[in-house]
């Protein structure tokens, strides 16, 4: 038998001399199909300022526009401010965008190692975490909020929900199957492992500047 | 990863004298009880929650089979490459076969403690493949040769000077004193190796069977780079790791960050379905999940099975008193703290590890931050009645209890026993009210500490003489 029929058989047989404790019950079918939420502390409250606060403890900071051709005026007011360099890679979803009224030199393509900035969408967010949503697939790379110092994220405000389960019946009604990769991003990578100092920027981005848009 | 629970006294001895371990046991500590207390409080159902997250544990290990079958047909449907094992060789060869087939030379990974137990870094290098851990603590912990000594923060038993003076001489660079230069210094050097590595492994946090996906939960952001930069990515994972929904998944993630540093959440949540697909634009073109059990499946016939709840949060080992001061290394082998007590002795053999049911006070302090509610005191009781029974107790030990047993069961001799101690005791102590020096089985206790002598009377005397009094 192989290690697979040994190890389910083993299971079976341990969880009839043991003592199966299962409250919920049913079977694991059931569960599968109707998928129940648990309890869900309380939340009430705008979820934008929620969002804003739970992104702040997260040292992500946050800026609003009212439409996507805000973007690269608040883009540039952050690297302006924060003294890095006018340049950055994005998504192409962005590559339509006024960049050079703003003076940046953007590229539409993945990140590589000397990279300095990032610019991505966001699938959603979710507000109890401050954490932004990012699915891989066409025209997303991965490595465009990785390797990058810093990573600037575009969110739109009908897409910051309350919690992770919203995050995933949304998925569920508009995605199907998921996407090789589902990064949940709260912050800027950060590392206490050196005497419980936190230090920000471990391996990935040092920091996350979220823009939140009204349209 | 060889066992040496065996040196337990020995080995905790020597750390309780250790002032830098000490030093940063201390420091640990208040981080992470402090920002634990702080976060669950924000909660106004934390109690709720966790009941919650302690049933669908045992749900999910009541049908584990049907589950795990579940997320292995999802997974395949994604494209996952899905193999079992049943002994650490064999998982270590799997990885090996793989990295062999992929003609990889360098491998990155990220922390893994099923890897921990396998001794998988020792046996890929063995095989002539190059391994980083990228994990901050674990990079430490390799380059210094050491074992971790803590689930989540590796290399919490080094102090910053240690750091500093490993750092300087592996990268040959000059000492830096800070936590944040020395942190950069390590993404300097390892930020080449992402991005030239041929393979990742990352254990899993989770493995979800709704969807067939694996799950792992980092700050540095080590993970993702692992799970995406390299062209083939392994993650190991053992069967009690899965659960049924993305729902339960969410609940999870409400507990685990919150009890493990006190986070609401972990930095990078990644969640991995299947390799690159033809419209993705990274990721690896091959992705294989390694399942183990070593030990699992007959915990889980045992009267020891709650501990599979566990999701190795490290909140255990945080608040216990015995943890607090001996550390991690202490207990020898891959888990420490009150879970390792009890995961230790079920997958290796009570007779290797015969202190570790006793390394307890049994306050509960693990009971009652578990996030899962695992029973831990009342499994380390069962654990003790279990060397009992089996003949593994001292000499000293089965006697002393016997003579306590007669006669605690015996009221009058028990009475008349416990007037003379208390008589007995009072003339010892005399007027400073100490005893500051007992002998046989005493002299351990007042090697480091007096123990207040009794005042004469027992406490049943002072009851009967009280009621007399109210009586009359």
């Amino acid at each position: 038998m192989s290690a697979r029929e040994n190890i389910l058989a083993r299971i079976r047989s341990a969880n009839k001399t043991g003592k199966a404790s299962d409250v919920i019950g049913g079977s694991a079918a059931d569960r599968l199909t109707s998928s129940p939420i648990s309890p869900i502390p309380d939340l009430t409250g705008n979820v934008t300022d929620r969002f804003k606060q739970r992104c702040e403890d997260a040292a992500s900071t946050l800026d609003e526009v009212h439409q996507m051709e805000d973007v690269p005026k608040a883009v540039s007011r952050y690297l302006t401010e924060k003294e890095l360099p006018m340049s950055l890679v994005c998504w192409p979803e962005f590559k339509n965008l006024s960049w050079s009224e703003s003076n940046i030199q953007f590229e539409s393509r993945g990140a590589i190692g000397d990279d300095k900035v990032g610019l991505t969408g966001s699938y959603c967010a979710v507000a109890e975490t401050g954490t932004l949503v990012l699915l891989s697939g066409q025209d997303h790379h991965a490595t465009t909020s990785l390797l990058p110092e810093t990573h600037i994220a575009v969110v739109r405000r009908d897409r910051i929900l309350k919690t992770m389960e919203e995050a995933w019946r949304l998925m569920r009604s508009e995605v199907g199957l998921l996407p090789r990769q589902v990064a949940f991003i709260s912050g800027p990578s950060r590392t206490a492992d050196i005497e419980m100092t936190l230090v920000y920027g471990a391996h990935g981005p040092f920091r996350v500047h979220v823009i939140v848009v009204d349209q | 990863m060889e066992i040496t629970s065996q040196d337990f006294k020995a080995v905790s001895s020597a750390k309780l004298k250790d002032e830098k371990l000490q030093k940063a046991l201390f420091q640990a500590k208040d981080g992470f009880v402090v920002s634990r207390a702080k976060v669950v409080k924000e909660l106004d159902n934390f109690e709720a929650i966790r009941q919650a997250a302690s049933d669908v544990r045992d749900h999910c290990l009541a049908h584990l089979d049907e589950y795990l079958e579940a997320w292995e047909s999802r997974a395949q449907a994604a494209g996952t490459i899905v193999h079992w094992a049943e002994s650490y060789e064999e998982l270590n060869a799997i990885v090996v076969k793989i990295a062999q087939d992929n003609r990889v030379k360098k491998i990155i990974k990220s922390k893994s403690m099923v890897g921990e137990e396998t001794g998988l870094n020792e046996y890929v290098e063995g095989h002539g493949i190059e391994v980083k851990e990228t994990d901050l603590g674990e990079y430490i912990i390799q380059q210094a040769g050491e074992h971790p000594s803590h689930i989540i923060a590796p290399a919490t038993h080094k102090s910053k000077e240690d750091v500093s003076e490993l750092f300087a001489k592996k990268h040959d660079r000059p000492r830096l004193e800070d936590a944040e230069k020395l942190t950069h210094e390590a993404r300097e050097i390892l930020r080449p190796h992402f991005l030239d590595a041929d393979m990742g492994i990352t254990g899993a946090n989770f493995m979800i069977a709704e969807t067939g996906s694996t799950v792992i939960v980092t700050n540095e952001g080590n993970g993702r780079m692992t799970t995406t930069m390299p062209r083939v990515h392994v993650a190991i994972s053992s069967i009690e790791k899965c659960i049924p929904t993305l729902d339960d998944f969410a609940l999870m993630m409400r507990l685990l960050p919150r009890s493990a540093t006190g986070q609401v959440i972990s930095n990078y949540v990644s969640m991995t379905t299947g390799p690159k697909r033809n419209e993705d634009l990274d990721g690896p073109g091959e992705f294989h999940v390694i399942i183990l059990d070593v030990g699992r499946t007959r915990v889980l016939g045992s009267e020891l099975r709650e501990a599979l709840r566990c999701i190795r949060c490290g909140a255990c080992m945080n608040h216990c008193p015995v943890y607090q001061n001996v550390g991690g290394h202490a207990y020898g082998w891959v888990y420490p703290g009150p879970i390792g007590s009890v995961l230790t002795p079920a997958y290796n053999g009570l007779e290797n590890a015969i202190d570790l049911p006793n390394a307890a006070t049994l306050c509960n302090q693990c009971g009652v931050v578990c996030p899962v509610k695992i029973p831990l005191p009342d499994l380390m009781r069962k654990l003790r009645e279990k060397q009992y029974e089996k003949n593994l107790k001292s000499k000293t030990e089965k006697w002393s209890l016997k003579v306590w047993a007669y006669v605690a069961t015996r009221p009058k001799i028990y009475s008349m026993v416990t007037r003379v101690m208390a008589r007995a005791g009072k003339i010892v102590g005399g007027n400073s009210g100490r005893i500051r020096k007992m002998i046989f089985a005493g002299q351990d206790w007042t090697k480091h500490r007096d123990l207040p002598s009794p005042r004469g009377r027992t406490f049943r005397d002072i009851y009967l003489n009280s009621k007399k009094i109210n009586k009359g």
